[in-house]
């Protein structure tokens, strides 16, 4: 059998960053929420909220233990198996990765041993900070590798020297022509996706036990944040949308199957269809004429370049980046929808009660770690045959490592996240079977210092499984 | 060294021997600080009793993450300033650095799931065992395959997959074990107390004795792989300017023998990290000024003056703050590791 090093590599990367990005996406919104909830336990001393922080804290130490282990595994994988880029883009994107360690990695890693062990040692204030610089830093983290990934996209202001990309004006590659529009549609779209967990594990539980007052201040803070934010991710996705238009035009005549201008015609807006790459067409297509001109263009027979305007050899697999982007369009007016329909129950006072919308919402729980990878999806899968856009191509950036080695690696790196991704979701279950703890009426808590936990919280007490014999 | 450097001057020739420094420095930092939660991870399936182990497992839990992250910075700093060799030395060493990678996974996972089991508490303390085992062995490889040299064509690597595996990089793996083990045993007579911190001693010098013979047989295997590291050494006047370097060595690991037996609790620890620094500094002077032995140089590898600045601003303004907080976050869990840790936690 012959092993391709350059496809074992596509994929192995593709697999293990789209691993590794479940986890980042949960834990800056989930850092954030913590937050949060820390901050109106400070201000109300009202005890649910913290609670309710012990309880998500647990959540969060899990999935961030896991994008920590995946996230080293990235860190390396330039250079284990995309030596060549690493080669011609280092001088630009290894400072942005290097500020990423600088700013952002040291200040999660640290502080998150006071925000997990240090409560007690150092009290209410200084832990509260601890929580804020780990939320800070999941925020910074995101910051430098979107602008890494977004100068990938839309690389500017370098110039060549001897076959390698060198800048010349920082600023302005860090605040590449894309990174904006980015950073925000991936902040929002990890807000969400904690948004969407959260909600759906406080259904899951509420589900279980009714009567659950923790799990319902979470499902209702976690859905006015969703009735908020999605139609502000659905803009933000529109303006991300308009900015691929002017920069990297084939991948938008992609996510839209756009492979024909008319003269004089408008551009139909494809709702669903097979794109054939041979007859260069959509097959069984449902169109909605003119929509397409509308949005991208904004005016009613505008027209935008297409896909057989661009040399085959220029143009990324057109069905996965058009069926990607439509589930994750999908998702995002899924969400915006359970969210009004939140606002009835509200006004209804049935939100607790329903238990249409719970297992509605709960069905939501992986929504937005759906729409992250299919997202992603677009923009990475829509961005090839580039490594780098116009500059590199994905099979010119590969190391010069053999087949066998690579297949090698794959084969370890799904057996074992695979095993880690199970034994995670697992404990995460036993988390949320056990529940936050219900402390009853809403009264002023006394200080944390002095306060009579209800139970004793013993180690052996918040064990998730039953005492059984040791293997 | 002077005739290497021909033709790279001002920034070109002063900021690749910064950054050699800085870099050495993180690499340092992590050797010396993930080195002691690996080496508590050595001992893990030493003790008889689950409750040393729990003890063991949280004197690093709060720590760990931000001691793992130097070697991000090692691997992302050297992409930033060396990119030639970050992309010449990650597919030379592709499946030493891959199985180390899945090993701090292991590593890594466990600090979660442990306390979280009690039927599969066995499954994750082998994780935490086994993982921190095979990513020393596995790096201390790396470090033996990176002290022979590598076949480079070009701007690229240019030998076999298996080219890291010889006898000599097994030796090293085998010193990093017995290494990391000192440091992890030496910490534990620092963080614990009773019969715990009289057995973390009891290892400390079995560990000792394996460094020591590890150390001199390595001392002596590295002059015959290179003429020219034996020339530096044995040439007169250097081998007069660098007795220095294995008489202390030889100084510090007989005072360490002696605190091991006398009581204090916090000397070992500090002595190990000595050792470690001493052993380190002699690979330097074997190996300086080449990235990639035994033919490409700091400067040859070294990214663009322009990256290389702006990388250097932000690595002389941030690591200050680093250093700060990460030293206030032991400050916080300093002295002797408390039972309380597992209860006022979040576990």
């Amino acid at each position: 059998m012959d092993f391709d090093p350059l496809l074992l590599s596509r994929i192995q990367f593709g697999f293990t960053v789209a691993f590794h990005i479940l986890f980042p996406a949960f834990t800056i919104g989930l850092a954030s929420w913590l937050v949060v909830l820390e901050a109106r336990w400070l201000f109300s001393k009202r005890e649910r909220f913290r609670t309710l922080y012990r309880f998500w804290v647990k959540v969060f130490a899990v999935s961030f233990g896991l994008g920590v282990v995946s996230g080293v595994v990235m860190s390396y994988q330039f250079g284990t198996n995309w030596s060549a880029f690493s080669d011609m883009a280092g001088n630009i994107v290894g400072p942005l990765m290097g500020y990423e360690v600088l700013t952002a990695f040291f200040l999660e890693a640290s502080f998150l041993g006071i925000m997990l062990f240090g409560w007690k040692k150092v009290g209410n204030r200084l832990h509260f900070l601890a929580t804020s610089m780990v939320a800070l830093g999941t925020l910074i983290s995101a910051f430098w590798i979107l602008s890494a990934n977004s100068w990938m996209q839309t690389p500017s202001t370098f110039e060549m020297v001897d076959g390698r990309a060198v800048p010349t004006d920082w600023l302005a590659a860090i605040f590449n022509p894309s990174f904006p529009y980015r950073f925000a549609h991936m902040v929002m779209a990890a807000y969400l996706t904690t948004a969407f967990a959260v909600a759906g594990m406080s259904a899951w539980m509420l589900l279980r036990d009714p009567a659950n007052r923790g799990a319902r201040t979470s499902l209702s803070m976690a859905l006015w944040f969703a009735v908020i934010f999605s139609p502000v991710q659905i803009l933000l996705g529109d303006l991300q949308g308009l900015n691929v238009r002017d920069y990297q035009p084939v991948k938008l005549a992609a996510m839209e199957g756009h492979w024909q201008n008319e003269p004089g015609e408008g551009v139909p807006l494809v709702l669903f269809g097979w794109p054939d790459e041979e007859a260069e067409r959509n097959l069984w297509s449902v169109e909605i004429p003119n929509l397409s001109s509308v949005i991208i263009t904004h005016s009613w027979d505008g027209q935008f370049p297409a896909l057989t305007e661009f040399p085959e050899e220029n143009r990324p697999p057109v069905a996965i980046v058009f069926w990607s982007f439509r589930i994750m369009v999908l998702i995002g007016f899924l969400m915006l929808g359970l969210g009004l329909w939140s606002l009835y129950l509200r006004w209804r006072k049935r939100l607790y009660r329903s238990r249409t919308f719970l297992y509605a919402t709960f069905a939501m729980l992986p929504s937005g770690f759906v729409a992250v990878l299919t997202g992603w999806i677009t923009a990475e899968v829509g961005r090839q045959p580039w490594v780098v856009y116009g500059l590199m191509r994905t099979s010119e950036a590969v190391s010069p490592v053999s087949g066998e080695g690579v297949a090698f690696s794959l084969a370890l790196f799904v057996v074992v996240y695979a095993i880690i991704f199970g034994a995670g979701t697992y404990y995460l279950f036993k988390l949320l079977a056990q529940g936050p703890e219900d402390t009853g009426p809403d009264e002023g808590s006394p200080p944390f210092e002095t306060r009579r936990p209800k139970r004793p919280l013993s180690r052996s007490e918040d064990r998730l499984e039953e005492p059984g014999p040791a293997e | 060294m002077v005739e290497m450097a021909a033709g790279y001057e001002g920034l070109t020739f002063w900021l690749p021997l910064i950054w050699s420094a800085l870099i050495a420095f993180a690499v340092a930092m992590y050797v010396i600080m993930d080195g002691f939660d690996l080496g508590v991870g050595i001992l893990f399936d030493a003790p008889q009793e689950e409750a040393w182990r729990d003890k063991m497992m949280l004197s690093v839990a709060p720590i760990w993450d931000g001691n793992e992250t130097w070697l991000v910075l090692g691997g992302g700093g050297l992409l930033a300033v060396f990119p030639l060799a970050y992309a010449l030395l990650l597919p030379a060493l592709y499946l030493p650095l891959i199985v180390m990678l899945i090993a701090l996974v292991f590593r890594g996972v466990a600090f979660e799931f442990r306390f979280k089991a009690v039927k599969h508490k066995g499954v994750w303390n082998r994780s935490f065992h086994y993982g921190s085992l095979v990513a020393t062995f596995a790096q201390g490889m790396v470090l033996g395959a990176f002290v022979q040299g590598f076949a480079v064509e070009g701007r690229s690597f240019a030998g076999g997959m298996f080219d890291w595996l010889t006898p000599f990089s097994i030796l090293t793996g085998a010193c990093l074990v017995a290494g990391y083990g000192l440091l992890g045993a030496c910490w534990l007579v620092m963080k614990t107390e009773g019969a715990l911190e009289a057995w973390a001693r009891h290892w400390a010098q079995r560990f000792l004795v394996a460094v020591i013979v590890g150390m001199a047989a390595v001392s002596l295997w590295v002059p015959f792989l290179s003429p020219e590291i034996a020339d530096r050494w044995f040439s007169f006047p250097n081998i007069v300017m660098l007795l220095p370097v294995p008489a202390l060595t030889a100084v510090v690991a007989l005072a360490l023998f002696r605190t091991l037996r006398t009581g204090r609790t916090g000397t070992p620890f500090a002595l190990t990290i000595v050792l470690f620094l001493l052993g380190y500094l002699g690979l330097a002077i074997s190996l300086f000024p080449y990235l990639v032995p035994p033919d490409v140089t700091i400067w040859e590898a070294a990214a663009h003056s322009s990256s290389q600045m702006f990388a250097l601003v932000g690595f002389i303004v941030v690591i200050p703050i680093i250093l700060g907080y990460t030293a206030y976050t032991y400050w916080v869990f300093r002295g002797k590791v408390a039972e309380d840790l597992a209860e006022e936690g979040y576990h």
